[in-house]
């Protein structure tokens, strides 16, 4: 025996660790596991240590001060060598981790691996996903920058809505009665003390439990999961068809582990570190916050909601989803495993990534925000202004300086709040114009107050104008009975 | 001998060195609890709130609305920027004032005001609020949050010290209740205006805690 044959033997005699973990090592796994669709765990997994490793270099440098934050991550992304390409390895990796920890449930939950035995594992999986979640939203916070700072302010106003006991947990989560330095020193304590704590406890018992209980095998369709049988079944599995996960089936999992950071440096590299945006001064109100990546689906659903539903999905939403998630083994923990037999979960996935990806989608170019700078930085198209009366284009001068502009597109430029008004004449006569302007409604401010009686009428001799060539704007037929117009007149002179 | 009903010594003391441990911990948890607690109880009975100036009536001219900062009455020694706020601020006539808070009643982004249509924006959502902070659109729920204000000596004096959030007393006492502020749009600008008024001047007069 060797030298180092000898050290190892002198460390195992006191430590006793070599066999376990042979043991757990060459546990056998079904033959069919050793899949390129089981390497989702593995590859979270190995983020997370990424996340652990750069969080700490990271640690070295920044500094959980609201006066000095900011500062420290310029200092990180300028002045430290390679202080960017951190930063980014751990922005990219926490962007990598959220969408792996979903690929893995979404694989867990096609795959029936959520039923008996290994309801636990599910559930404290649910957990890990919380965990990673809320490390996405406490390091965006650590990002101390405008989007973080009222990204605060959004998660303060959520909080508030809980009845009763709103406004104390405002208080608890912002350490005081404004964001200030009190929050992002509770926010830091949280995303690297308390969360990361959690997820390692939860992380073991995850994967000790995934050991014990062994790996879900490969589902056949017709294999129904039983209570009484399924254990029996599956060391049936193992023992006859097994082969040992070390090195069956870890050769997948070491390959696309190191793929996914190597995917997670290229994009370091190619992208960049995110942010900081502008300083967290709350006095700068020329900002227009967005939250990082994984909750702009959120952003978006909170601008669809109607005020009256907001509160109630706020706060029974995400109880009722999670305590969806907790019993969902408990609801079907035996059957079918199959997704080839499970039209509804596979259709529940299809329909929550197709909303997920559209509000996400969405909340990359925000249609339900008012454009703040159309009024005066996009022109009305000239095909709107040509040939067109004195009045006409006074209008269009009203339409620009009331920053309707900022609602209202013409021609694709402009806000997107309210409906585009290229066509607008063939959908409303002269009186529903002047009554929508003066009134309002379907969610238009009211404008009777801010424009003069003048600007009203030039205002409406606009946009009576706008109306495709070649077809007629709306008319109420009974007016021009009762006023006697003549019809062609009419129409002859909005051409 | 340890029958059914009896308990060794060792089991005893094993027992015993649980309770202690038990009481040694209760009496631990009080501090821990009371210092997690802190930022709760040290704002009870409005403690954050104080009266900070804005500035000289004349810097705001009658009938406008100006955007005005002013420091957060609590400050740390690590706040930085942060404790500088800023805050709408109208004169309506006189020593008549509105003073409205940056943040959105939807979910608090900062609200520009926009003086050519008379409208308050807000950038994230799409909340729109008209020039007396009564809700015009969007989602918000109610008008714009209203610091209680009084003129002395010619200065513009705001009560402030909390986040406005839609669940805080401090913040809800104030501006366009949701009866007159918010939802029916076809009702016309004055009579949602005189019927806010009385409402608001009556709040005004029942819940100062000046």
């Amino acid at each position: 025996m060797g030298v180092i044959g000898q050290i190892g033997q002198w460390f195992d005699q006191r430590l006793q660790l070599a066999a376990p973990i042979r043991d757990a090592a060459e546990h056998p796994v079904p033959r069919n596991t050793a899949s390129w669709f089981y390497v989702f765990g593995s590859a979270a997994l190995t983020v997370f240590l990424l996340q652990l490793v750069t969080g700490i270099l990271l640690a070295l440098i920044y500094v959980p001060s609201a006066s000095e934050a900011w500062s420290s991550l310029q200092a990180l992304n300028h002045d430290v060598t390679l202080g960017w390409f951190i930063r980014a390895m751990h922005g990219w990796g926490s962007n990598f981790m959220v969408a792996v920890v979903l690929i893995h449930m979404v694989q867990v939950f096609l795959f029936g691996a959520y039923k008996f035995p290994r309801e636990l594992t599910w559930i404290v999986g649910v957990f890990l996903l919380l965990m990673t979640l809320g490390m996405a939203f406490s390091g965006q916070v650590l990002r101390f920058d405008q989007d973080a700072y009222w990204g605060l302010g959004i998660g303060a106003s959520i909080a508030s809505r809980v009845p009763i006991a709103g406004p104390i947990i405002v208080k608890l989560m912002l350490g005081g009665p404004i964001i200030a330095g009190a929050t992002l020193s509770r926010f830091f304590a949280l995303h690297v003390f308390v969360i990361p704590g959690m997820l390692i406890g939860f992380v073991c018992l995850h994967l000790l439990m995934v050991l014990k209980l062994g790996i879900n095998e490969w589902p056949m369709p017709g294999r129904l999961v039983k209570r009484a049988t399924y254990e029996n079944e599956y060391h049936q599995l193992t023992r006859k068809d097994g082969a040992p996960f070390v090195p069956y089936a870890v050769w997948k999992d070491l390959f696309f582990a190191a793929f996914i950071l190597l995917a997670v440096a290229a994009c370091a590299l190619y992208f960049g570190p995110f942010g900081p945006t502008g300083r967290p001064d709350p006095t700068i109100i020329q900002t227009a916050p967005k939250p990082d990546y994984f909750f702009l689906w959120l952003y978006g659903l909170l601008s669809y909601l109607p005020p009256s539903m907001e509160t109630p999905a706020l706060l029974i939403g995400p109880v009722v989803v999670i305590a969806f998630l907790v019993l969902l083994p408990f609801l079907s923990g035996e059957g079918e495993k199959s997704w080839r037999r499970r039209p509804i979960a596979v259709l529940t996935v299809l329909l929550i990534a197709i909303i997920l990806g559209t509000l996400t989608h969405l909340a990359g170019y925000t249609p339900w925000s008012p454009h703040m700078n159309a009024w005066s930085g996009d022109p009305v198209p000239e095909q709107f202004l040509h040939g067109r009366t004195a009045l006409e284009r006074q209008g269009a001068l009203v339409f620009q300086v009331k920053q309707c502009r900022n609602c209202h597109s013409l021609g694709d430029l402009g806000g997107q709040r309210g409906p585009a008004l290229d066509s607008v004449a063939v959908r409303l006569t002269q009186d529903q114009l002047i009554r929508q302007v003066i009134q309002g409604g379907g969610n238009m401010p009211a404008y009777g107050k801010n424009l003069s009686p003048a600007e009203t009428t030039a205002l409406v001799a606009f946009l009576e104008t706008l109306h495709p060539r070649g077809q007629a704007p709306a008319r109420d037929a009974a007016r021009d009975l009762a006023l006697g117009e003549d019809k062609d007149q009419r129409q002859g002179a909005q051409r | 001998m340890t029958g059914e009903n009896t308990i060794s010594r060792r089991g005893l003391f094993m027992k015993l060195g649980i309770l202690f441990n038990g009481l040694v911990a209760t009496a631990l948890t009080v501090p821990i609890v009371r210092f997690l607690l802190s930022s709760v109880t040290r704002g009870r009975a409005s403690a954050y709130l104080s009266w900070v100036p804005l500035g000289r009536v004349s810097e705001f001219p009658e009938g406008e609305t100006r955007l005005a900062t002013f420091t957060n009455p609590y400050v740390t020694p690590t706040d930085g920027k942060t404790v500088d706020t800023a805050c709408w601020v109208r004169r309506v006539e006189g020593e008549q004032f509105q003073v409205f808070a940056i943040n959105c009643a939807h979910l608090g982004c900062p609200v520009r005001w926009f003086p050519q249509s008379g409208l308050f924006m807000c950038p994230c959502h799409g909340g729109a609020y008209y020039r007396d902070g009564s809700r015009a659109s969007g989602p918000p729920e109610r008008g714009l949050f209203e610091y209680p204000y009084k003129v002395k000596d010619g200065m513009v004096t705001i009560q402030a010290g909390e986040l406005p959030t839609p669940g805080s007393p401090t913040a809800s006492l104030f501006g366009n209740e949701p009866p007159c502020g918010a939802r029916s749009e076809l009702v016309s600008i004055e009579s949602k205006l005189s019927a806010c008024s009385k409402t608001n001047a009556l709040l005004r007069k029942t819940k100062t805690w000046a």
